[in-house]
């Protein structure tokens, strides 16, 4: 141990690695903790018997569905977003740049009323697509398009960087040889923002599942239908019930995990393969 | 190896001990000061009336005790206000929506035992009750409770698990249905359930299902307090109307003074002053003025003219108090989730 520590040719590695770790206990694993403690005065059976009411079970199904389809769209609209904001000029380019943060900025409980009563079945959107008697607003659609809104700057943000120092000799020479548009994007260009995709999937979807101010304006909240976990997490808080609350964010927060862990593991597998591993 | 660990304990310590010395700094004795501020954590709809009655307050303390007091509001969810002030945001005074989130501060050992009688009427300065909004005219004829469960009729009520509120909504109406149906709690349940069927959007609180019904034009009829309702006939005189159910509840939004917080920083005085001067003629008219009723029944009569004063109310004691009501219809597997299971 001590003879492979001294191997290492960046110094300083003893107090960066204890800034880390304090701040990692301080800010995530401490609260983490206090979430199994609190669920820990709770019986086994007790937990099972929370976690698997067909009510919380019906409300995972409505969060895990609608966050990973509103992550794919934005894994997929965000890459056209980046590739727009990188590869081309046009007027207001800077203003546009800037505009793809602004769901960040907004406090999302004014994001999720904007969101509903432009899709209510009298808002701006909504009365366009009523008339072939769809509804936006208060349906996992409704959900869906808020939970867009939310991610979009993380599929962007991650995917751009990567866009811009992506080097363009390599598409001039597929371009030379011959090589298709759509190929040369499948083959050269793909593989490169790969890594930059899945991440940002995997942060939209995290940030997604949590998601609770903009969500239970626009979902309608109906049991087995439009309620999201965080609502009945929610409404356990509501009674005080600290450990079924608790319990059901525990189950929340570990498949999030396990999800995002095969994100990477795929996402290594792919790199492994690029290095031709 | 060694030293490592050490660096690492060393810079966890610094760290931890910076971040408490920090939080440290943050409190100070504030009593026999020249002004005196007090906080009020309250919940959504009463911004209004708080923000009147403080000012009257400030004159009448300023006139008794040549001390300037200054009232820090905060409003939100009733149940949220409740879990932060157990949690320790420092409140002087509460003025929730319900006992039961009272109960809630008590329950962390922040107000002492026998709150409820310590000011006049149950600690209920002012009271409301649960009314429909419905939209001119009232095309679905919406008359009483069973017209909400009539087939094709939209109703927006919050969800009362996430909305202390929306509690009095579902009590009012259990009320109606277990006078029509003489106790029977199978029919009861049924006409609830028929009820919650016809509900479109369960908004997580009071503003929100407000907001769907009146900015968003969600359902025939809002299940309101009357007090929302009021604020909403103000805003849009030629949009909605008022209609009084034959049965519903006296809702009675609770207040109490935070012993602990108030010794620690010596307001008990004047939070205790707070609370007992809102059953003052003039802090009754200005509840009435926003639309709830006031408690004192002479000033009461004043406002004839904007309430029903005929309307049959149940209180909460015809449920056996909020800790039987809670138990039975809005905890977990409660008669509430049972309407709400599978069909």
């Amino acid at each position: 141990m001590r003879k492979k520590a001294n191997k290492r040719v960046i110094p300083f590695f003893g107090l960066s690695m204890g800034v880390t770790l304090t701040i990692l206990s301080l800010v995530v694993l401490i609260p983490l903790a206090s979430l199994v403690i609190f669920t820990a005065q709770m019986s086994w059976s007790d937990i099972v018997a929370t976690i698997t009411r067909d009510r919380v079970i019906a409300s995972f199904e409505v969060s895990f569905l609608t966050s990973f389809i509103a992550s794919a769209i934005n894994a997929v609209m965000g890459v056209v977003l980046a590739w727009v904001l990188v590869r081309y000029d046009f007027p207001f380019k800077r203003l546009l740049d800037g505009m793809i943060e602004l769901p960040f900025a907004l406090p999302t409980a004014v994001a999720g009323i904007a969101l509903t009563s432009l899709t209510a079945n009298t808002g701006l959107i909504g009365s366009f697509f009523d008339k072939f008697g769809i509804q936006i607003a208060y349906t996992r659609v409704g959900i869906t398009v808020a939970l867009v809104f939310i991610g979009i700057p993380f599929v962007v943000r991650t995917v751009q960087p990567v866009l811009e120092k992506l080097d363009s000799t390599y598409e001039e020479a597929a371009g030379v040889l011959g090589a298709s548009r759509i190929k040369i994007f499948w083959k050269i260009i793909f593989p490169e923002i790969r890594p930059a995709v899945f991440t940002g999937f995997g942060l939209a979807f995290g940030r997604c599942l949590g998601e609770y101010g903009s969500v239970v304006f626009i979902a309608g909240n109906k049991p087995y239908e439009t309620e999201i976990t965080p609502l009945i997490i929610m409404s356990e808080l509501q009674e005080y019930d600290y450990s079924s609350a608790t319990a059901i964010a525990l189950v929340m927060l570990l498949a999030a995990f396990l999800i995002l862990f095969g994100v990477n593991i795929i996402q290594a597998r792919n790199t492994k393969i690029l290095k031709g591993g | 190896m060694k030293k490592r660990i050490l660096s690492v304990i060393l810079s966890a310590t610094v760290l931890v001990t910076s971040a408490a010395a920090l939080t440290g700094c943050g409190s100070s004795d504030e009593s026999n000061s020249e002004k005196v501020t007090i906080t009020n954590v309250s919940y959504d709809p009463t911004r209004e009336l708080y923000a009147a009655y403080n000012e009257i307050f400030a004159e009448h303390w300023k006139e008794k005790t040549g001390q300037e007091v200054e009232v820090t509001q905060s409003h939100g969810g009733s149940g949220k206000q409740a879990l932060e002030v157990a949690n320790g945001l420092e409140a002087d005074v509460v003025t929730l929506a319900l006992e039961y989130d009272v109960k809630a501060v008590q329950d962390a050992g922040l107000i002492e035992d026998g709150w409820i009688s310590e000011f006049d009427k149950d600690s209920a300065p002012y009271t409301s009750t649960i009314v429909f909004l419905v939209r001119k005219g009232n095309p679905k004829e919406i008359k009483d409770w069973d017209d909400l469960t009539k087939e094709g009729v939209g109703v927006i009520t919050p969800n009362p698990k996430t909305s202390g509120g929306a509690r009095w909504n579902y009590l009012a109406a259990w009320a109606y249905a277990d006078k029509l149906y003489n106790g029977d709690e199978t029919k009861i349940k049924e006409f609830i359930k028929k009820l919650y069927e016809n509900v479109l959007v369960l908004d997580s609180g009071a503003r929100g299902a407000t907001t769907t019904f009146v900015e968003n034009g969600q359902g025939d009829v809002l299940v309101a307090w009357e007090n929302e309702a009021f604020l909403s006939i103000q805003d849009y005189p030629d949009d909605y109307e008022i209609i009084t159910p034959s049965i519903s509840i006296l809702a009675q939004p609770s207040v109490a003074v935070v012993d602990s917080v108030v010794d620690k920083r010596g307001t008990r005085d004047v939070a205790t002053e707070y609370l007992s001067y809102l059953y003052t003629d003039e802090a009754q008219r200005i509840a009435g003025d926003n639309y709830y009723r006031p408690s004192n029944e002479e000033i009461l009569k004043e406002y004839s003219d904007t309430f029903n004063l005929d309307i049959n109310l149940v209180t909460i004691k015809d449920f056996g108090g909020w800790d039987e009501a809670q138990a039975t219809h809005f905890a977990d597997g409660g008669v509430f989730d049972q309407i709400y299971e599978e069909k």
